[in-house]
């Protein structure tokens, strides 16, 4: 099996996708002869051809709006938006239309549309290549919004995206997309070729969308997690000689409540962590929800490990960013609540 | 302290105003209207740029004696026209019978199309059944002129147990993919770029089905409207984008959203399409325009832009009150007639009809809406109780229901 990165292995779901279904297509700025400015769709169109790969004008609306128009014809529209801080030009089209169509419509019509796009910091993107926009996401019902955190794992979760017939918000966290990042911005860069969800088959599988992976197993704590933070997150713990419980969310709705409450019953203490902003941020979700299923099982409060509520600073990325020590400290004041 | 002397003119700002308000008298003397048969029409395959004046001109066939003149004219049998004028004033029906049901309480909400019902229904006419059409909210021409059941549009009026969008939509909201009629969006102008990749989507698989979209003149400020026209010319989509010019956007008259500097056809040509400006209330003179916009569509030439010159003859809606800001004679003073008598007197002109049957078709429509209606009310109107099932509203958010809706089903207790 071939060791991939993440963007890759995106490509190589892409790339498997256009080869099964003739109904699939992918438009974006830039994704076309150039590949798009990561690199996920380089050789699709040379591969597959120019109309199942190719460049839109720049206007996030009207793309996503057209894949929407290709989705109710029948087609299974990859929409790529370069990166999530540009997705509010869509935002109408992605709220208004794509999430309300199959309900509007009692059936009638639907968006088997995915729409992928990079999220998150630790690219000194500044506040315009850094947002991780998700909870605007996840409080839209109709969407499903969809995080990987390995190269595994962005393969097939792409594949059951593009499959699924209900509109896939996807976010790629670009930290990730060369290597298990794991909020050490001061060591060397990791490689995901020494991590074992590098090792991504070629072909066709799938991970499916609403089941979270328990990335290892802890009695201390429950640390609820998604996208680069999985990596931090399993950082923090070795930092904090703290026996968490990590989980990997991998899709924010679906939720895996069930792997959610299992855990921490178990361990009595929850930590979220993300990257977004706190005020509103998935993780009060999250916390909300742990609080109404696991009450009686708690034995602290449930902390929350986020970006502070600002834009994202160019120049304090590190201390915007939701690392490893802060997360150590976090697990430190969670075992010491008694 | 004064501030220090400038050799620079006072800004101004301007806030465009219509020429006349209640009280006034109403004032169409500044329209520029040719006669009809005036306007020539071009083969439907030549570059854009070899028609720039369309989209400055007004397309008309019928004339004020009801006669059809010119290049434009569609050279339809008596018996199509027949079937047309039925159809228009079946809507015109179904909007009165709509209308005073909301008064009387057994809807939330209507809108008429009352003057606007040749667009829809000359366009219906004009496309094949399996052409698919993202309307706005005054296009039920459409679903009437496709035979689409007015007991079913009633159903969905009253939220009843028999509304196919399960009590989901505002009324007049519709959807019927086997109409090829898209679902209604309570949000302006998102179905003009829909279309378009709708239409890119038939080309991308070979097909020969082609798209169109309605918006009104108020729409065309929406940026939807733009990415449409930009993504339509890019990629050649085969779609006939539609602005329905009636003149006003709730209180707003169409010099607000720029009507007044160029016309709404016009905005066609920055985007290297043709644009056409039509006689909308000339069922012949749309249904060329759109004939001619399909042909060039279905032969690989891409989008074209209509703009429909029309007249909102009632309120915007049933919420609204047009004698507040527009004379409320104002319908009766303009110029281009009601879509209904014109085709009406063509069709007497040709010897091809008659007063005493039109009499006769008018009692006729009415009829036929009042039987649909009292069998669309036996399912249950508005508050009446008669609902769709109340389990079914936690469906279809997402093909299949996850966990947290089926507990918040539970929690309301189904």
């Amino acid at each position: 099996m071939p060791a991939m990165n993440m963007i890759q292995a995106l490509n190589s779901a892409m790339d498997v996708m256009l080869t099964r279904d003739p109904n699939v297509l992918i438009l974006g700025e830039d994704v076309g002869y150039f590949g798009g400015v990561f690199r996920a769709t380089e050789g699709l169109q040379k591969k597959h051809g120019l109309t199942r790969c190719f460049d839109t004008p720049i206007g996030e609306g009207g793309i996503v709006a057209v894949a929407i128009g290709m989705g109710a014809y029948g087609l299974r529209p990859v929409v790529e938006i370069q990166f999530a801080d540009y997705i509010y030009p869509a935002f109408d089209q992605l709220v208004s239309e794509a999430a309300r169509l199959r309900y509007r419509s009692a059936g009638d019509f639907t968006v088997p549309m995915t729409v992928r796009t990079p999220y998150g910091g630790g690219i000194f993107g500044g506040q315009t290549h850094s947002q991780s926009p998700e909870a605007i996401f996840t409080h839209v019902s109709g969407l499903k919004t969809v995080v990987p955190s390995t190269p595994y794992d962005a393969k097939g979760l792409l594949i059951s995206a593009i499959e699924d017939n209900d509109p896939v918000i996807f976010l790629e966290p670009k930290r990730l997309y060369n290597g298990p990042f794991d909020g050490h911005h001061d060591r060397p860069t990791l490689a995901w070729a020494k991590h074992p969800a590098s090792e991504v088959p070629e072909g066709y599988y799938t991970v499916p969308l609403g089941k979270a992976e328990v990335v290892r197993t802890g009695e201390d704590l429950t640390l609820l997690v998604y996208g680069t933070m999985v990596h931090v997150g399993l950082a923090a713990a070795k930092q904090a000689q703290c026996d968490a419980e990590v989980i990997d969310l991998r899709s924010l709705v679906p939720l895996d409540i069930e792997t959610i409450t299992a855990s921490v019953r178990k361990t009595g203490r929850c930590i979220i962590a993300h990257e977004a902003t706190r005020t509103s941020g998935f993780g009060a979700e999250l916390a909300a929800l742990v609080q109404e299923k696991c009450f009686y099982h708690l034995e602290a409060p449930i902390e929350r490990v986020t970006g502070w509520d600002t834009p994202y600073p160019h120049a304090f990325e590190w201390d915007y960013f939701p690392g490893p020590h802060r997360l150590a400290k976090a697990m430190h004041r969670v075992m010491e609540s008694r | 302290m004064e501030a220090p002397l400038k050799n620079r003119k006072a800004l101004s700002l301007r806030v465009p105003e219509p020429d006349t308000r209640p009280g006034d008298s109403p004032d169409f003397s500044a329209m520029q209207i040719p006669p009809a048969g005036a306007v020539p029409r071009p083969d439907p395959n030549v570059p854009d740029h070899e028609m720039r004046d369309l989209a400055y001109a007004l397309i008309r066939v019928l004339d004020e004696d009801g006669n059809a003149k010119g290049p434009w004219n569609p050279h339809l049998d008596a018996e199509t026209l027949r079937r047309a004028l039925r159809k228009m004033m079946l809507t015109r029906a179904f909007d009165d019978r709509m209308y005073r049901a909301q008064r009387q309480g057994k809807t939330s909400f209507y809108m008429k199309c009352t003057g606007e019902e040749a667009i829809a229904t000359a366009q219906a006419f004009a496309l094949d059944r399996d052409d698919m059409c993202f309307p706005s909210y005054r296009q039920q021409g459409l679903l009437i002129a496709r035979d689409y059941p007015i007991e079913k549009m009633m159903c969905q009026i009253y939220s009843n147990e028999c509304d196919p969008l399960k009590g989901r939509q505002m009324p007049i909201l519709y959807s019927s993919r086997a109409d090829s009629f898209f679902s209604i969006s309570g949000n302006l102008g998102t179905q003009f770029p829909q279309a378009v990749g709708w239409a890119m989507a038939s080309a991308y698989k070979g097909d020969d089905r082609i798209a169109a979209s309605w918006i009104g003149d108020g729409t065309t400020a929406e940026g939807d409207f733009h990415q449409a026209l930009t993504f339509a010319s890019v990629y050649r989509a085969p779609v006939i984008l539609n602005v329905v010019n009636n003149q006003w956007a709730i209180s707003s008259f169409q010099g607000i959203a720029g009507g007044e500097e160029s016309t709404f056809a016009a905005r066609a040509i920055g985007y290297g399409l043709p644009g056409l400006r039509v006689d909308g209330n000339d069922f012949l003179a749309v249904y060329a325009a759109t004939q001619w916009a399909a042909a060039r569509a279905r032969n690989n030439n891409g989008a074209t832009l209509i703009e429909h010159y029309t007249y909102r003859v009632e309120g915007h809606s049933t919420s609204d009150d047009p004698a507040r800001y527009r004379p409320s004679n104002e319908a009766t003073a303009w110029p281009l007639g009601d879509p209904i008598t014109r085709l009406k007197t063509h069709l007497i002109a040709l010897g091809e009809w008659d007063e005493p049957r039109h009499t006769a078709q008018t009692a006729e429509v009415v009829e036929e809406v009042r039987a649909a209606n009292a069998k669309a009310e036996s399912h249950g109107t508005l508050g009446s109780g008669k609902t769709p099932d109340i389990c079914t509203m936690f469906e279809d958010v997402y093909e299949q229901m996850p966990w947290h809706l089926a507990e918040q089903r539970q929690k309301l207790g189904h």
